[in-house]
């Protein structure tokens, strides 16, 4: 079917590659625009120079500033022919060498003579020209001339002044904005990128106004749209504006919808997709809505054209994440579409499948991957095992067969991305599915016999000691672990080592025959391998003896570290070898939300083997090493916790300050950040005047005033409040800015002598329950939940009232809490009946806190909520409950 | 910004993969270093494709590119992942047609270069730091090829070679349409 392709031209590859521009060289071309300055111009001369230099910028060249300015001045000089070839080329130039400011002057008489010249490419172009390299001051002298290019009849001046107008208006804002009416005009021209151009520049003057976008949409939607792009431009900001009045009216039909739908029957094709593809984005569509989007989209499927082919399949695959149903009409394209040429639109066509696919057409669909994961390059069959992989969870019963699929992949050639995919799959699906358990750890056992891998088979080590030893048969992976100690690289044997330990600390009848094996690991040859042996070897006992391990022991060989690693290495690296040791402890514990861009609505976005995700480092450090360098607060032991800052005024008002809350066992320190916004004043001796009626168990201990407060360079001032240790008190507190103000001459920037005592309220400022709450994730929050056990369990359920929605409802509980969201499950999935939410955090003293919230629609929009709360402390679990019963 | 539709760069490579004009609209490639990974990246990616009948798709990096051949001419255009890939595709086709048009049917490297001058008009006359300008190959190649004196310039000016030129200018240009 393919076409024979073009053959090369063969014979002349074998003579040296022609070109115009061979041995061309900088310097060279330099001189040669001298001929620019000529009194005679030679126009075609000058139109190759400008090429040759126009091709050394496309290469790469750069040239030096003096450079530039020297051919920037020799290329004004052409403006002098009249020839428009050339005048073309100068235009392109001007534009690629970007003068300076001080240079744009010398062109822009020659330009504005050009922009009101009779030649409509000259006006059209010089518009171009001097839209792009001007500033805002000349703008106002050539405005009267932009406006009068919108209106133009020729269509090519007035898009030339429309597109400039769509840069202009991110730098001169306000000048665009006075163009509205011709722009406007303009929408109604007859020529299609006139209209399209004038839609774009009339929006984005508007778009900050929700009313006139609104009406702009409903006038334009009744039809006087012409051009495709317009039409499409029009379907964005229809879609726009669907999605936020959805917000106001939930009940009736949808607003634009018709005009959506009835883009679907447009004779673009463009204008097509774009509309299909806005309905499947709508917020909340219904399978109704749905169905014309979907029909066209399957028409694309089997079109001549790979673009159109590509479009509607990745559209029907994100389609398919939601709204599964929905898309098996398309199931028998889709199938044929797995053999496409595009690998790309294959890959897409094999996901979407495997996320509609349902349990009976499993084992058919492996068999079509099987045959084409073999030609695919890596990245695609990373794309399809994590398909697979949320397929297997889908489906548990197809376990097996999905698991062998996974292990006879993970044998065949790929690279280290593709195999860690894999790995990543096997071991989720072994922690997700407990009957797969067993055949995942052999399957794994079996791939690092030949891993090639340092990371994946040290990865694997460690978790084939968490989980071998709690299998039936533990004894059978000793053999694969032990090998590892002969045939590896160091690293490897640290990691295998490690791992027989592990068994022996859990397995108490394997005893005897870990420590053998641990023995002849003292004699490895690298240092690590050796320390860790006899590490193990000491703390687990070494005489041989069929002992159980003390708990103690275990929690200090195999426990988590409760401490993010990232924090870690920050104190680690600001440790100082001195006389004394390194405290743990004094690790801060928070961390910091990590960004939610990839975590996509439903599909939860598993770590795998690794730890939990590290945070940015945090500001944590910054806080306390800023807070013990006042002595007044450094007797207040270690910091727990500082909030994010919280307004206390108005954005844009004279003085700006927002609070920090410092959290220590037994006090709390507000930091206040001000700033002044005058340059006419400077603030003397700070204070905030803190009244603590409304929060009776503070005491006020200790203030610190800020000195000084010039414009523009803010400072802090603190006060401290003294409280009951180790509970969480919380209160009201109402501050005001007092300050001495000075008169500052702008001129001399001196104060005057004489300042004026003067007051500024201050909004309130509430410390909650959730000051007390520090944001600490777990990686595995089922293990977590086990391991803490239901000593201190507390279960109640809530009301939690109406709610606009589940999302909603869920997030203000997590925020009222101020605890870590786990695994992902802060995301409710849209249109979901019910929703449970994982959270975990520490408690003021250093108490470990988990909860698990399970949310439910009751009634059209009562929330019910049932709360499990699980911590190391009784008092704590209930005070969770308390949190919770009085937000 | 974001609305419209935003083309992130377009690029015309030899059959090496090498540049003979590119012209990229966006700050996402700061460096020329960054510009010729991203190129080489696109190029071994859809090398081995079959892009001479129909316009090819790629999506990568969370790019998405749009790609034809003709001969040793390759020509790309490439836009952000959640671009209407048919709007690409039309820009894609316009510049294609184009340059075909404007070297009358030889398009291959040597001719391309020996007109370079026309490429980097025609890439001009496209798209306008990232805005699409002109899809229409007729109207682009138009636009480009009218290699004619100003209309105000007096005819003394004119030199026989350049009225012969002119001559040929319209002739082929009512032949083409």
């Amino acid at each position: 079917m393919a076409q024979p392709l073009v053959k090369k031209d063969d014979d002349r590859d074998d003579e040296v590659d022609y070109s115009p521009f061979l041995g061309i060289e900088k310097g060279a071309v330099l001189q040669e625009a001298r001929i620019f300055n000529d009194p005679q111009l030679d126009p075609r001369r000058c139109s190759q120079v400008i090429t040759k230099l126009l091709y050394l910028l496309n290469q790469g060249e750069t040239f030096t500033k003096v450079e530039a300015t020297e051919v920037f001045f020799a290329v004004t000089k052409l403006f002098q022919s009249r020839d428009m070839g050339l005048r073309r080329m100068v235009y392109v130039i001007i534009k690629e060498l970007s003068p300076s400011a001080d240079e744009v002057i010398i062109v822009t008489s020659s330009l504005m003579k050009d922009m009101t010249s009779k030649t409509d490419m000259y006006r059209a172009n010089a518009i171009r020209v001097l839209c792009r390299i001007t500033d805002g001051t000349l703008l106002t002298q050539i405005e009267r001339y932009l406006k009068q290019a919108i209106v133009d009849k020729n269509p090519v001046v007035a898009s030339a002044a429309l597109v400039s107008g769509i840069h202009l208006l991110q730098t001169n804002p306000e000048i665009v904005k006075r163009w509205s009416n011709e722009v406007q005009e303009a929408v109604q021209s007859r020529a299609a990128l006139v209209q399209f151009h004038a839609l774009a520049l009339l929006h984005q003057i508007r778009q900050n106004d929700r009313l006139a976008v609104n009406k702009l949409v409903s006038s334009l939607t009744r039809g006087s749209v012409r051009s495709p792009l317009a039409q499409c431009l029009l379907i964005r900001y229809t879609s726009q504006v669907i999605q936020e009045s959805t917000n106001d009216t939930q009940t009736g039909d949808r607003p634009f919808y018709d005009f959506l739908e009835g883009c679907l029957r447009h004779k673009a094709e463009m204008v097509i997709f774009e509309a299909a593809r806005a309905i499947t984005e709508l917020n909340g569509v219904t399978s109704r809505e749905l169905t014309p989007a979907i029909t066209v989209l399957q028409l694309f499927l089997s079109s001549s054209k790979p673009v159109l082919r590509f479009a509607a399949v990745r559209t029907l695959n994100k389609v398919a994440m939601s709204h599964p149903t929905a898309v098996t009409n398309c199931n028998i394209d889709m199938e044929s579409l797995i053999s496409d040429q595009n690998r790309s639109i294959a890959t897409l066509a094999i996901t979407t499948l495997l996320k509609t696919g349902n349990e009976s057409s499993v084992d058919r669909l492996m068999k079509q991957i099987t045959n084409f994961m073999s030609d695919i390059a890596d990245e695609f069959k990373i794309v399809v095992v994590d398909a697979i992989r949320s397929l297997c969870l889908k489906f548990p019963l197809k376990h097996r067969s999905l698991m062998n699929f996974l292990s006879n992949i993970l044998r065949e050639e790929g690279g280290f991305e593709y195999k860690k995919a894999i790995v990543d799959s096997i071991v989720i699906l072994i922690r997700d599915i407990p009957e797969a358990k067993e055949s995942g750890l052999l399957h794994l056992c079996e791939f690092i016999e030949d891993c090639e891998f340092t990371y994946l088979s040290t990865q694997i080590l460690h978790f084939l000691g968490i989980e071998g030893p709690k299998t039936s048969d533990p004894s059978k992976y000793i053999r694969y672990i032990y090998n590892r100690v002969h045939l590896e690289n160091a690293t490897v044997r640290a990691g295998a080592v490690s791992t027989l330990a592990k068994f022996g600390a859990m397995v108490d009848g394997l005893k005897p025959r870990i420590f053998v094996l641990l023995r002849r690991c003292l004699f490895d040859n690298d240092d690590e391998v050796r320390d860790r042996a006899t590490l193990y070897l000491n703390t687990l006992g070494g005489d041989g003896a069929v002992v159980e391990t003390d708990e103690g022991v275990k929690e200090f060989l195999f426990g988590s570290l409760d401490v993010p690693l990232v924090n870690l290495e920050n104190s680690l690296k600001n440790y100082d070898p001195s006389e004394k040791a390194f405290d743990i402890n004094s690790v801060p514990k928070d961390v910091k939300t990590q960004p939610l861009a990839e975590k996509k609505a439903t599909s939860k976005k598993p770590t795998g083997l690794g730890a939990p995700p590290p945070g940015p480092p945090s500001t944590v450090d910054a806080y306390e090493k800023l807070l013990s360098s006042i002595p007044e607060f450094a007797s207040f032991g270690k910091l727990f916790k500082s909030s994010a800052p919280v307004e206390l005024t108005e954005a844009e008002m004279e003085y700006a300050v927002n609070v920090v809350k410092h959290i220590f066992d037994g006090h709390v320190v507000f930091q206040y950040n001000c700033s002044n916004t005058i340059p006419e004043q400077l603030l003397e001796n700070v204070t905030v005047i803190v009244d603590a009626s409304e929060a009776e168990e503070f005491a006020e201990v200790d203030s610190k005033p800020l000195r000084q407060l010039p414009y523009d360079s803010p400072g802090q001032t603190f006060v401290a409040f003294e409280k009951p240790e180790g509970v969480s008190a919380v209160g009201k507190f109402s501050n005001m800015l007092r300050f001495i103000v000075k008169e500052v001459d702008p001129s001399t920037g001196e104060a005057e002598d004489d300042g004026v005592e003067d007051e500024y309220q201050l909004e309130d400022l509430e410390l909650v329950a959730a000051d007390y709450m520090l944001k600490v994730g777990v990686s595995n929050f089922r293990n977590a939940w086990e391991s803490m056990g239901v000593d201190f369990e507390h279960v109640d359920e809530y009301g939690l009232g109406p709610r606009d929605s589940l999302a909603e409802a869920v997030n203000a509980v997590i925020n009222l809490l101020g605890m870590q969201p786990c695994e992902g499950t802060e995301v409710v999935p849209p249109n979901s009946r019910s929703h449970t939410c994982l959270l975990s955090g520490v408690y003021i003293g250093n108490v470990k806190v988990l909860v698990r919230l399970q949310f439910g629609l009751d009634g059209p929009k009562d929330v019910a909520m049932k709360l499990a709360v699980r911590s190391e402390d009784e008092t704590v679990s209930d005070a969770i409950h308390e949190i919770v019963a009085s937000g | 910004m974001e609305l419209c539709p935003t083309i992130k760069n377009i690029l015309l490579l030899d059959s090496e993969g090498k540049r003979i004009a590119v012209k990229y609209y966006s700050d996402d490639w700061p460096t020329n270093a960054a510009k010729e990974a991203f190129e080489k990246a696109v190029f071994t990616k859809t090398q081995k494709t079959n892009a001479r009948t129909e316009a090819e798709i790629t999506m990568f990096d969370n790019y998405i590119v749009v790609y034809k051949f003709v001969q040793d001419l390759h020509f790309f255009v490439t836009g952000g992942e959640n671009e209407n890939e048919i709007i690409l595709a039309t820009v894609l086709q316009g510049f294609f047609d184009a340059v075909g048009l404007l070297l009358r049917g030889t398009e291959d490297k040597k001719e391309a270069l020996e007109n370079l001058d026309l490429i980097l008009l025609c890439l001009d006359e496209i798209v306008d730091g990232s805005i699409i300008l002109e899809t229409d190959a007729n109207v682009i190649a138009g636009k480009v090829d009218s290699h004619s004196m100003d209309a105000g310039a007096p005819l003394s000016e004119q030199t026989i070679t350049q009225a012969l030129a002119t001559a040929r200018e319209h002739l082929t240009r009512s032949l083409l349409k």
